[in-house]
């Protein structure tokens, strides 16, 4: 292994790749984009749990004072007129109301079909509070945003791994620049290290890019060690990069490489516990996302930035993630062909 | 004195469906130019991957400086393919600059730059070369490891009249400094410029290896008598022995006095004849019996 013919391949690909605007751009835009898509789509005021139309909210009476005075009940106006009134109740009938409240008169109308309209007309009516003695906890609210930011971070790793490295090995090769490397003293293992290493370096930033300026705008939950999610991407994108010199190994053409790349990062995409919890899943499809590399990326990165679990705690995705790089990386470099 | 430089002995190269190279013996000494011909398919570009190292051989020896190639001939060989891609984003600079940090020496860029005309474009996108410009470029790859052997495949395909005159002109250079080539060509007249000897590949084989010259002297002892169809329309051409090119009637004769009397008794204009000796492209057609261009 001669360190100064890797330094050269590590530098030009490394320049390759940030000059290549259009390629760059879409690595840090995407996630950008998603994770805003999914920020502006849950920034409703999910804290107001019950909705109650209000008639003659001003004259309300002390004990209507008392109800409309809670938390996490979105209360409206609604006008006197019969036909405000007519128009509420047909929304309490078709439960886009939860229950309709006339402040003065003390009356509301509530659909008995409604769980919601149940549960809101309990906290009108109000309870024995001497039976229960009251316990209070407090928690900074997990969002959905907060708990999917950690798989879109591991999925943008991924495709940035599996392609990155997969397509331009299987260009490289159709178009003669394997071939031409392979008449100069330079080894598979050097071509491959340094392939390897530009890219880990460039998730690296790519992600902490997207991290630091996704935490800027959206504000999810960090409660675990910086250094520990490190690891796990470091480790994640090795694994992931591993993958991908495998699919690239021997193909020459760029649309078989297109194809088995998509066969490989789609079913991890959906199945890798990325957008929904694979809790209640069947037993099959739990025991196969075990194999994806990103359901163990995903999983770790989620345990260290909501639960802020210690590297310990994430010991079982971190062995599984370095058998798998070790498992892909020796695979890749021994399946190996220049042209 | 010159001394074996490269030595091929009994080189088979089997494919399932062909026998693409069926026994051929070379011997190279160094600083000459060596020219690998022959007409597509005839196998001259498997003979030269697996001299590069590119391909293996079914059976055979090659030997580089007496012992088997291996990383002595990675590092003292240099290699243009005919088609080559470079790596996009990068410039010429970072381009000779990568090549050259994969050898444990290397020639000098400044002078290497110079020689290969490569100044004005050193800053620029390899994406943005012209064909000539490119050619040179690869050229000087081929050269940054001041090779003592150079692999030059088909190296003036695609370039114009002047490019490849330019293009020769490095050659020649690379050749006055003592270093071997081995040139493919499908250019005819590039061989003959270039080559102190050439072998023609047919089917897997050789079938003829010199000098340019002693091939032409061992093969012809006539010349070509060139003129217009149109002009030879009434005149009778059975006596001879005739080739049409390009709208041309072609005769070959060992006896130029005898034709040329007897196309003016028949009142044929000699204003458009022209008279020229043999060439490699005629050898080439005599031994393998077909358009080395086609």
């Amino acid at each position: 292994m001669s360190f100064k013919r890797f330094l050269a391949l590590f530098v030009t690909r490394n320049k390759e790749f940030l000059r290549d605007r259009s390629s760059l751009s879409w690595n840090i835009l995407m996630p950008v984009l998603i994770v805003a898509g999914f920020s502006f789509a849950f920034s409703g005021d999910i804290g107001k749990q019950f909705k109650v139309g209000v008639i003659n909210e001003t004259s309300a009476t002390i004990q209507a004072k008392a109800f409309l005075n809670l938390k996490h009940i979105e209360f409206y106006s609604v006008d006197i007129s019969d036909s405000a009134i007519s128009h509420s109740i047909k929304k309490v009938q078709r439960h886009q109301v939860d229950m309709l409240l006339d402040a003065e008169k003390q009356q509301y109308w509530i659909n008995t079909e409604s769980p919601s309209g149940y549960l809101v007309e309990k906290i009108l009516l109000g309870s024995d509070k001497k039976t229960f003695k009251k316990q209070t906890v407090s928690g900074k609210q997990i969002r959905y945003i907060d708990w999917v930011i950690p798989g879109i971070l591991s999925m943008n790793m991924m495709f940035s791994a599996l392609f990155g490295v997969g397509f331009v090995i299987v260009r490289y090769r159709k178009n003669g620049m394997l071939k031409r490397l392979k008449a100069t003293p330079i080894t598979a293992f050097e071509y491959l290290s340094a392939q390897i290493a530009s890219r880990m370096i460039l998730i690296m930033v790519v992600t902490a890019f997207v991290f630091y300026g996704t935490h800027f705008f959206v504000d999810f939950v960090m409660n675990g060690s910086h250094l520990n999610l490190f690891l796990v991407f470091a480790l994640g994108a090795l694994s992931m990069i591993s993958l991908g010199l495998i699919i690239a190994a021997r193909i020459t053409s760029e649309e078989t490489a297109g194809g088995l790349l998509n066969l490989f990062s789609w079913p991890m995409m959906f199945f890798s516990g990325v957008w929904f919890s694979l809790e209640g899943a069947a037993p099959v499809m739990q025991n196969i996302a075990e194999i994806f590399p990103l359901t163990h990326v995903t999983a770790a990165a989620r345990a260290v930035m909501i639960d802020g679990s210690s590297l310990v705690d994430i010991s079982y995705h971190l062995i599984i993630l370095t058998v798998q790089s070790v498992v892909f990386l020796l695979f890749g470099a021994w399946f190996f062909k220049w042209d | 004195m010159a001394t074996d430089l490269l030595q091929i002995k009994n080189l088979v190269k089997h494919y399932p469906s062909v026998k693409a190279v069926n026994g051929i013996d070379i011997t190279l000494q160094s600083g000459i130019c060596f020219g690998l011909l022959g007409p597509n398919g005839a196998g001259k570009t498997t003979t030269v991957e697996i001299l590069e190292g590119i391909n293996h051989a079914t059976s055979g020896e090659i030997l580089y400086k007496g012992k088997p190639l291996g990383d002595q001939f990675r590092k003292e060989a240099g290699i243009m393919f005919q088609s080559t891609a470079l790596q996009d984003y990068i410039t010429v600079r970072e381009t000779l600059e990568m090549f050259a940090n994969f050898y444990p020496q290397h020639a000098d860029l400044d002078v290497l730059i110079k020689r290969c005309n490569l100044s004005e474009y050193l800053d620029q996108d390899n994406r943005e070369l012209s064909g000539g410009q490119r050619q040179r470029l690869l050229l000087a790859i081929a050269l940054v490891n001041d090779p003592d052997i150079i692999f030059l495949d088909e190296p003036t395909t695609g370039l114009d009249p002047q490019a490849r005159r330019n293009f020769w002109n490095l050659i020649n250079d690379i050749k006055s400094e003592g270093k071997t080539v081995v040139l493919t060509t499908h250019y005819m007249d590039e061989a003959y410029n270039l080559c102190d000897e050439i072998a023609i590949m047919d089917h897997g084989k050789i079938i003829a290896q010199g000098t340019p010259k002693a091939l032409l002297e061992e093969n012809f002892n006539d010349v070509v008598l060139q003129l217009p169809k149109a002009e030879l329309k009434d005149f009778d051409l059975s006596p001879y022995t005739t080739h049409e090119r390009n709208g041309h009637i072609e005769i070959t004769t060992c006896n130029v006095n005898e034709v040329i009397s007897s196309l003016i008794e028949n009142n044929i204009s000699l204003s458009l004849l022209q008279i020229r000796p043999r060439t490699l492209d005629d050898l080439f057609l005599e031994l393998t019996g077909k358009e080395l261009r086609s």
